[in-house]
């Protein structure tokens, strides 16, 4: 761990302002510090933003505005996301513990970074961690790590759980620099990794997410949040579902879907919702889904099986939003 | 550290007050309030922290060390390195700990030689740990790396058969009648390959070692150690002290299962560090450090089981090899279970060895054990199916009545069948449909498995003493750790039955060289040897205030012999005689005594030793729930059935097999250290990778302690802390198979193995 200087900022514009090369924004630091421990970041200044007023949840047009600085635990426990977009609740508990929960931040979240065994070791190489060194995962230890989106220079996972259900949901980030504001859609704000695996995201340097917002919720009956991982509880996914459904009938009129534990960001195949929407709610037609998603998969040496893990995922979690009977978090027993 | 339990209040009625009653440990409140130091949390003046550099090669040298950085950072005072190193013994004898295996030692900082990735290459000293821990990692080695070979499977060929034996690790019998003949004719067969993954220990609390430099130049060292006499007859041999120069502590142990056994570099390298600086020093490890010393092998076995069409084996064949450090042979006792446990009249055992470039494996709770009795347990599930027997039957009917790999010698004790009888009993047995796949519970399949668990029960020679003062306060102590398994509870139960005390009368004294030597706490032996020692000392404290008593003027005791004293209530009383007693603090009052003090030595029964073989027995019986289309995996019920000898204390025994049980579950279905053989290193190191279980996790564990009477010392215990595991892996993958009729032989079962 290097040293580092250290500034709180009172204002967005102060903490946007006091941004330089080699700084990094510090919420809840559920993930940077760990990153500071082992090396793996570096930061000359940490800017302290947590008494930034960024911690409201907000109605905000038919949607809800989330504050960067609400929360896991806030935003999985407030009624309106309960009620409206318990999707969202159920991916956020399905991750971390309830201390991490009460630690980290919403914007936080989204800037997690991967959990590659690699990526994490300085005695290696990584592409991500050091460009140009190498991708020692290809060909190693890549048991978990991404089957869709990968590059020959990084096979690493976003790790987030609630950043799969904002994907399905269709948020916007709402993001403040030295340019000013503007609005990501979800689906654009986490990159490929490319040929340039050190950035995750979107964000121009010196960026600053200040709020999340959700649109009119579609979702509230028929909807799950699936995951599959190698013990019950405080895991990273090896695959996840958010899965959101709007009947006709027994018809599907609007599906979104995205997985976790599988690419560099939340995975989304636009075909797949289209195909899906006007059929049946049937096993047959969420098969075609997911047989038409892995389709795209590419297995690196021990990670083939998430490639048939993702297709029975896909479908059983279809079938959980389907039916109305979303994964509980309590039972460990997969419905 | 003391302990003294609460006050409680308990009738005296006879021996066993204590003993036997499910009291809870006395260093909980301690442990809960946070008031229980650890060794990486005792301070001293001016104390100086070290942060150790570590290799990021497994194989090669050290070309160079630019340490120019760090020692440029203000508040770094040292950065000790092989090329600047106080020189220490050089001898692998000064070097060999209690529990070292042949060969030579490792020494940190020694030369430029690199045996094992993350082997520590620099030592950083500051005036405070923020320091030392920036300043390490700036400290800059440039390498001359070499391929490492760590691939067991792919250098199966080189495997050895040690030739020197590690001391108390028995080696494989010779084999008897002819396996491999019989294997080929017998009607009835199995052959598979068995492993288990490596695992590492990962107790919550990292190795760290304290060295306090006293004012008159003695050292003080509160090391994670399970065994404090270890650390300082290391220390002695390696920077020639005399014992009473260096006192080392560790009154409690945030967990240890084998990786406390063997006093760790970071122990050297502190003193080194407090030597050379003249003034104290810490260093604790860092979590992934954790990875850089001392795992559970992963044995490659192969069973051949052969039987006639009833079940009964007429081939018994397992064949285990593991790696080991290129510098130590580390041996643990993996095939001869096999032998103990089944009868058999054509039986080969054999057991090699593999040098990989990785540090020393070494022991982690039943060693051996754990992998061996995973092998033949599912193969004996396999050789059940394959014959079309239940496997409870069919273990009875192989039962082994006397100990094979010891000549035929009987057990001491051996109440395996009541643990069958009771566990099928408690766990509803009889209701199970043998068919896989044949019981589901909604989309979740069901299995039911049952496996052995065996483990031996050993006494080491150990010493106590026990101290009463006049105001009727009773010390007990010697220099074993408690390792978290409740050892100061039941000393307490002990001295406070022998000498007829409440027990917050009593006060117990562990982890301090300055008390008498008893070795370190492993091998489940603690309870009798500790426990037998403590007792001979009350008895003789009793014997000496009885004949105090006797010589008062108008004793009631007069003309009694010591045999028909009873110690109950705080007095000296007559077997039938209810009339006639006097009370302990009277006596040594009356008698003008300062204290009353005796140390006693307690040692295996050679007699006992020589006509018996002495073993723990479980029944573990397991309910797995699957789902089958997405391969995972809850373990919904456990019945371990334990047949240990005499509990002292039910509740902290029960906590033993607990725990046990839920380490069984992560070897299992979690537990993996992801080796990269490209470059000899542990990939997932850290505990978000590495899986333990979590309390998701686990469901009902239920524990049955059967009656087993056992002479082997006078307490009738046998020992707890390992047989809680063995067996939980086996009976689990037999479960998985009997839910999805999927045989999964290489743990841990993770999803992948079932889709």
């Amino acid at each position: 761990m290097n040293r580092f200087d250290y500034v709180r900022a009172g204002t967005v514009a102060e903490a946007v302002q006091a941004f330089g090369a080699g700084a990094r924004f510090i919420a809840g630091g559920t993930n940077l510090i760990d990153l500071m421990k082992y090396d793996v970041e570096k930061p000359g200044r940490l800017i302290d933003i947590t008494r930034l007023p960024l911690d409201k949840i907000e109605d905000h047009g038919n949607g809800l505005r989330i504050g960067a600085l609400a929360t896991n635990a806030k935003v999985a426990y407030d009624d309106r996301v309960a009620e409206r977009y318990p999707l969202l609740r159920n991916a956020i508990l399905a991750g971390a513990s309830a201390q991490l929960r009460n630690a980290a931040s919403t914007g936080g979240n989204l800037l997690q970074r991967t959990r590659c065994y690699y990526f994490y070791d300085t005695a290696t190489a990584c592409n991500k961690r050091e460009p140009g060194s190498g991708c020692p995962a290809i060909g190693g230890m890549n048991r978990i790590h991404a089957i869709f989106g990968t590059s020959d220079q990084c096979i690493a996972t976003h790790p987030s759980d609630m950043c799969i259900a904002l994907a399905a949901l269709e948020a916007t980030v709402q993001v403040s620099g030295p340019q000013g504001e503007r609005s990501i859609p979800f689906a654009e704000f986490h990159r490929l990794p490319g040929d340039k695996p050190e950035v995750d995201t979107n964000l121009a340097p010196g960026e600053i997410i200040v709020a999340v917002d959700l649109p009119e919720s579609r979702f509230p009956q028929h909807y799950t949040y699936l995951k599959l991982r190698d013990r019950l509880s405080y895991a990273f996914a090896l695959v996840s579902v958010a899965a959101g459904l709007e009947l006709d009938g027994d018809r599907v009129k609007t599906a979104r879907l995205a997985l976790g534990g599988v690419a560099h960001k939340p995975w989304r195949n636009r075909d797949a919702e289209a195909l899906l929407e006007g059929k049946p709610a049937t096993r047959e037609t969420f098969e075609a889904a997911a047989d038409l998603i892995v389709s795209e998969a590419k297995p690196q040496s021990e990670n083939g099986f998430k490639i048939d893990l993702a297709r029975r995922a896909i479908v059983r979690g279809l079938e959980q939003a389907a039916a109305g009977t979303p994964q509980s978090l309590s039972d460990k027993r997969i419905q | 550290m003391t302990h003294t339990a609460s006050p409680q209040t308990f009738s005296s009625t006879g021996r066993d007050t204590f003993v036997g009653s499910p009291l809870s440990r006395i260093d909980g409140p301690a442990k809960v309030t946070g008031l229980a130091k650890y060794a990486g949390e005792f301070a001293a003046p001016g104390l100086a922290y070290g942060c150790i550099v570590s290799s990021a090669i497994a194989k090669g040298r050290i070309v160079a060390i630019d340490a120019a950085k760090a020692e440029a950072v203000p508040g770094v005072l040292k950065v000790i390195t092989h090329e600047n190193r106080p020189r220490t013994a050089w001898r692998d004898k000064n070097f060999q700990d209690a529990v070292a295996p042949p060969g030579s030692p490792f020494r940190a900082l020694y030369d430029d030689l690199i045996a094992f990735s993350g082997q520590p290459v620099a030592l950083v000293v500051a005036e405070d740990f923020e320091t030392a821990r920036h300043a390490a990692s700036l400290v800059h080695v440039t390498y001359a790396a070499q391929e490492p070979e760590t691939d067991l499977e792919a250098m199966r060929g080189e495997a050895y058969d040690p030739p020197t034996k590690r001391e108390g690790i028995k080696p494989p019998p010779k084999p008897w009648g002819d396996a491999d003949a019989a294997f080929g004719s017998a009607p009835v067969r199995v052959q598979e390959g068995y492993s288990l993954a490596i695992e590492h220990h990962n107790p919550m609390e990292p190795h760290a070692s304290t060295v306090v430099v006293e004012a008159d130049g003695t050292y003080t060292v509160y090391d994670k150690v399970q065994g404090v006499s270890n650390s300082q007859q290391y220390l002695a041999g390696v920077f020639g002290l005399k014992p009473d120069q260096v006192r080392v502590l560790n009154p409690y142990l945030g967990g240890g299962f084998g990786s406390g056994l063997r006093p760790q570099y970071q122990l050297f390298l502190a003193m080194l560090a407090a030597q050379e600086l003249k003034r104290s020093v810490r260093v604790t490890l860092t979590r992934d450090q954790m990875w850089s010393f001392t795992y559970r092998p992963e044995a490659l076995q192969t069973i051949a089981l052969g039987a006639e069409r009833d079940g009964r084996l007429v081939a018994l064949r397992h064949d285990a090899i593991h790696g080991t450090s290129h510098y130590e042979d580390y041996q643990e006792v993996v095939v001869n279970w096999s032998g103990v446990l089944y009868r058999c009249d054509n039986v080969a055992l054999t057991y090699g060895l593999v040098k990989v470039d990785t540090p020393t494996p070494g022991d982690m709770r039943a060693p051996g054990a754990v992998s061996g009795v995973f092998a033949i347990e599912t193969a004996m599930d396999e050789l059940a199916y394959a014959a079309g027997i239940d496997p409870i039957a069919l273990r009875l009917k192989n039962y082994a009545e006397s100990d094979a790999t010891a000549g035929g010698k009987p057990f001491g004790s051996k109440e395996l069948k009541n643990c069958f009888t009771q566990g099928a009993e408690r766990f509803g047995w009889a209701k199970r449909t043998p068919e896989p796949r044949s019981m589901r519970d909604g989309r979740e399949l069901v299995g039911w498995g049952v496996a052995t668990g065996v483990w031996e029960s050993m006494m080491m020679q150990s010493s106590a003493i026990a101290t009463l003062t006049p105001d009727g306060r009773l010390t007990v102590g010697n220099s074993t750790g408690d390792i978290g398994t409740g050892t100061y509870t039941i000393l307490t139960q002990i001295a406070a039955d022998t000498l007829g005390l409440p027990m917050d009368a009593v006060t117990t004294k562990l982890g301090d060289t300055r008390l008498p030597e008893a070795p370190v706490a492993g091998g489940s032996w603690t309870a009798a040897s500790s426990g037998t020692a403590v007792m001979k000392a009350c008895r003789n404290v009793g014997e000496q205030v009885f004949k105090l008593a006797r010589g008062l003027e108008n004793s009631p005791l007069a003309n009694v012999d010591f045999d028909r004293a009873v110690f109950a209530d705080g007095r000296i009383g007559v077997a039938g005689d209810p009339g006639r007693s006097v009370s302990l603090v009277e006596v040594l009052q009356a008698a003008g005594v300062d204290k009353v003090e005796a140390v006693e030595q307690a040692g295996p029964d050679k007699d006992f030793n020589q006509a018996f073989e002495a073993y723990t027995h479980s029944a573990v019986f397991v309910e797995v729930k699957v789902d089958e289309e997405l391969g995972q995996v809850r373990v919904t019920r456990v019945v371990s059935a334990i047949a240990a000898g005499k509990v002292l204390n039910p509740k902290t025994a029960r906590s033993q097999i607990l725990g046990g049980v839920v380490m069984g579950i992560g070897s299992a279905l979690e537990e993996e250290s992801m080796l990269d053989h490209r470059i000899g290193r542990f990939m997932n190191h850290n505990l978000g990778e590495y899986h333990v279980p979590v309390n998701a996790d686990i469901y009902d564990i239920d524990v049955i302690f059967v009656d087993e009477e056992d002479k082997a010392n006078p307490l009738g215990v046998k020992g707890l802390g390992e047989i809680g595991i063995v067996g939980t892996a086996a009976a689990i993958t037999n479960a998985v198979f009997h839910a999805t009729g999927k045989r999964v032989r290489h743990l841990p079962i993770t999803v992948d193995k079932l889709l």
